[in-house]
């Protein structure tokens, strides 16, 4: 079947999903053998070690390449694994810049993995392009982009960045785990590679780990997957499968999630014990404008907000929810409530959590698939319960 | 932690009252806390389960204690699965079966004794009734078949041995609707346990229960799984009538499997959604092929030319994603042509999944039957009958569009 010019949904549904030749089947087997039988020695066959290639992870990397716009994809043992698969391309002496408002563990992998490999990084308020610039080295060899950003949902244009970055011969990398591509599809944007920690919203049921790179050059791809190959960090059949069946109802879930979270985040900024709200459908957020461009009708399922006066009372505000339960991750059909400073970013020293703007009563919700009605009479007494 | 408050008499097209039906599919049913704390539900696949000492064994069975025992009696995930359907159903309880038929093999074990009588809508999955007049029949049970929604004729069929008035609603191929009101009004009126198969319906379109009917039963393979990659099967009411249901599943050992009831817990997480979508997708299908030059006709309830119509429109939020149609001036060869054109509907058995299914009943479930008995059941050599899945709708219209195109081409 020629997929090209089928729909978005469509893709999600049939791409990597062919009819499974040898029994019929409509939905693909999962192909659980770690080694294949050749057909002669020494003769190539499409499939030989597992590690290498297997045919389950397979469908699911032609399909998050096909949703991606890529020439091709890979799916990794988790999304830190898939950041890192990408990292593997710089060398030691290289120089990173990435957003400041990226997620942890991509910090924790730059700041205490990569610099000894003799990689070095600078973080940078990517939102401002004159920061690039003053951040730029000779050696600066890659440029690594998350948008929205975590957790204050900052928005960076991606356009802009990918432009100033070519014209410096420089790779640009974008974790594209919140905005899904749903909503972003960061390669149309001149991305060369695309990465998701598929944990999230691709699986989408907090049921699987994974991460995915798509990219949209031949050349790349075939040295991640040498890469890959060589390291072995890769998929699990059985996860793959969970995440595929996940994306079948990807775009359904995430214009759902979106438009709950959209209606939530205007509840929260009428709410008097609220004192701001981080989301960038709303139109006081300074990155309202290239949202609205960048993002594909619906800004995505992710809110933080100021709750309380102190970390005491926004403490007790997480742990009162009756449906949003208290947990890290995002993405998944169960909304999800947390508190950055004692979650998520508690690694952090409280003065730098402070420069970045993770405030003691900063709160991050994932908003699941349950009814606008009862997440927000949830919010609601949780955050009476302050009191 | 959330159960479902729900007025009995509620209209059933209205959302229902209570947590939505979304909240319902990710957490009736489930416990907020888990073990080792994970937030979904652990796939349980012990076949038997160990007690502290011998007490704790007397304790459990004086007691009545819910705890896992042996895994043909039950399984963690299942109990969680059961009460999740029971809650969209709104009803008290539900039994989980290793497949739809299992489950109506194991009502019908349980309610009906040598010299009963079972009364059938005749528009009906053929398998149910192979095994009713086939099988049962073995047993000394008496299978007798009216009009589909005939109800004088249901009314008239009743005698004193009768125990169970059975229907699918809408009945598959030819989605006619029954009226549940009048339909549960005869079983009470004579005392007769009354059983829908709401398997094309599901939750979202159609409340059995909220009618009075007794026993609710789904092919959960279709909607409810929806991912074409399970099989199972249940049946809700009350507690007390599904009480020696469930006994005798035990004893039958038509358990289902760990890993199903996960893939079948998960499917039903976006179930709602994917039920608009499944709406949506079938109705506009189905207006295009009522428009359609090369369409003779079209069966589906939300059609204001359906027979049953109005009934749809009193009894049903949405009319499902199954589509039966009638291709005008075509042999059996000719209408195949357009299945076999069809490059995103691909061709399979079944319904209710996210991939869109087509087939041709004659050459897919009726190929063995003779031409009068297709002709008894209503099945036409130019029937097609499609599954909208839920892909975009003009993916699949200019699918079917261009099937019919090449097909009449050639
Ligand atoms: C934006 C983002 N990128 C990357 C990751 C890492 O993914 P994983 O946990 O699958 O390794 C996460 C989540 O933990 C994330 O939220
Ligand atoms: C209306 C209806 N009832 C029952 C069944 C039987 O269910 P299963 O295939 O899960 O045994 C089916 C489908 O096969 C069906 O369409």
């Amino acid at each position: 079947m020629n997929t090209k010019n089928l729909s978005f949904r469509t893709r999600s549904i049939h791409v990597g999903s062919n009819r499974d030749p040898q029994t019929g089947a409509v939905v693909p087997p999962i192909h659980v053998a770690s080694t294949y039988v050749l057909p002669g020695a020494g003769e190539p066959s499409e499939f030989d070690y597992a590690r290498t290639g297997n045919p389950s992870r397979q469908r699911l990397e032609q399909l998050v390449a096909s949703l991606e716009g890529g020439v091709g994809g890979l799916a990794y043992s988790s999304g830190m694994a898939a950041t890192h698969g990408a990292m593997m391309l710089l060398k030691q002496g290289d120089h990173v810049i990435a957003g400041a408002d990226i997620y942890g563990g991509t910090y924790r992998l730059l700041h205490k993995v990569l610099n000894q490999a003799g990689i070095e990084v600078s973080l940078v308020d990517t939102r401002q392009i004159h920061r690039l610039d003053q951040a730029a080295r000779d050696n600066t060899r890659m440029l690594w982009l998350e948008s929205p950003g975590n957790p204050l949902m900052s928005i960076t244009d991606l356009e802009q960045c990918c432009r100033w970055a070519k014209s410096r011969k420089i790779l640009v990398g974008v974790d594209n785990t919140f905005a899904t591509p749903v909503l972003t599809r960061p390669l149309e944007f001149g991305a060369d590679i695309v990465m998701h920690s598929a944990t999230k919203y691709l699986g989408g049921h907090s049921d699987a780990l994974g991460g995915v790179l798509v990219t949209s050059q031949t050349e790349i791809l075939e040295r991640l997957h040498f890469f890959q190959n060589a390291v072995g960090n890769v998929m699990s059949p059985w996860d793959a499968y969970l995440v595929g069946r996940g994306i079948k109802t990807l775009e359904l879930r995430v214009r759902e999630q979106s438009s709950t979270a959209l209606r939530l985040a205007e509840f929260l900024s009428q709410h008097p014990r609220v004192r701001s709200v981080n989301y960038p459908g709303l139109e006081q957020h300074p990155g309202y404008e290239i949202a609205r461009r960048q993002m594909d009708g619906a800004f995505g399922a992710m809110i933080s907000f100021e709750a309380g006066d102190d970390f005491s009372q926004a403490k007790t505000m997480v742990e009162s929810t009756g449906l949003f339960q208290l947990a890290v991750s995002l993405g998944a059909v169960e909304s999800l409530i947390e508190q950055p400073a004692s979650m998520s970013h508690a690694a952090y020293d409280r003065e730098d959590r402070l420069a970045h703007g993770i405030t003691d009563s900063l709160v991050r919700i994932s908003v699941g698939l349950e009814s606008f009605d009862d997440l927000k009479a949830d919010l609601s007494q949780a955050l009476d319960s302050m009191d | 932690m959330v159960s479902p408050s729900r007025d009995v008499k509620q209209v059933s097209s209205a959302e229902p009252q209570g947590p939505g039906l979304s909240t319902l599919s990710v957490h009736a049913g489930e416990s907020r806390q888990k073990p080792a704390n994970s937030l979904t539900d652990p796939i349980v696949c012990a076949s038997t389960y160990s007690f502290e000492n011998s007490q704790a064994i007397i304790d459990y069975i004086e007691q009545d204690q819910q705890r896992g025992e042996y895994g043909r009696y039950g399984n963690p995930g299942e109990w969680v699965v059961e009460q999740k359907l029971a809650a969209l159903d709104g009803a008290e309880d539900g039994v989980l079966y290793s497949s739809g038929m299992a489950a109506i093999v194991g009502l019908f074990m349980t309610r009906l004794n040598q010299g009963d009588e079972v009364i059938f809508f005749d528009e009906c999955y053929h398998r149910s009734r192979e095994f009713c007049t086939k099988h049962l029949s073995r047993f000394g049970v008496v299978t007798r078949q009216v009009k589909a929604c005939d109800y004088e004729a249901m009314e008239d069929a009743i005698n004193e041995n009768t125990r169970l008035l059975v229907s699918e609603s809408p009945t598959n191929p030819h989605l006619s609707v029954v009226d549940l009101e009048r339909f549960a009004t005869i079983g009470k009126k004579h005392q007769v346990d009354t059983l829908i198969d709401a398997t094309l319906a599901t939750p979202y379109n159609l409340r059995p229960i909220e009618y009075g009917v007794d026993y609710v039963l789904h092919s959960a393979t279709k909607y409810l799984g929806g991912h074409n990659d399970l099989l199972a099967g249940v049946i809700v009411g009350s507690k007390e009538k599904l009480e020696d249901v469930r006994k005798l599943r035990g004893i039958m050992g038509a358990i289902n499997a760990p890993h199903s009831i996960y893939l079948l817990e998960r499917g039903l997480k976006t179930f709602e959604l994917r039920m608009e979508r499944h709406n949506q997708n079938g109705q506009a299908v189905a207006e295009f092929l009522a428009d359609h030059p090369a369409v003779e006709k079209v069966y589906y309830p939300g059609l204001e030319s359906h027979p049953y119509y109005e009934v749809a429109q009193e009894t049903m939020r949405g009319f499902g994603g199954l589509v039966t149609f009638l291709v005008k001036d075509a042999d059996w060869r000719q209408t195949a042509n357009i299945v076999d054109h069809c490059k995103i509907a691909r061709i399979a058995p079944s319904l209710g999944g996210v991939e869109t299914l087509i087939e041709q009943p004659l050459v897919m479930s009726y190929f063995q039957c003779t031409p009068e008995e297709r002709k008894r059941f209503g099945i036409q050599d130019n029937m097609i009958r499609v599954a909208c899945g839920i892909e975009n709708t003009a993916d699949l219209i200019q699918d079917l569009s261009q099937a019919i195109d090449q097909a009449t081409d050639s």
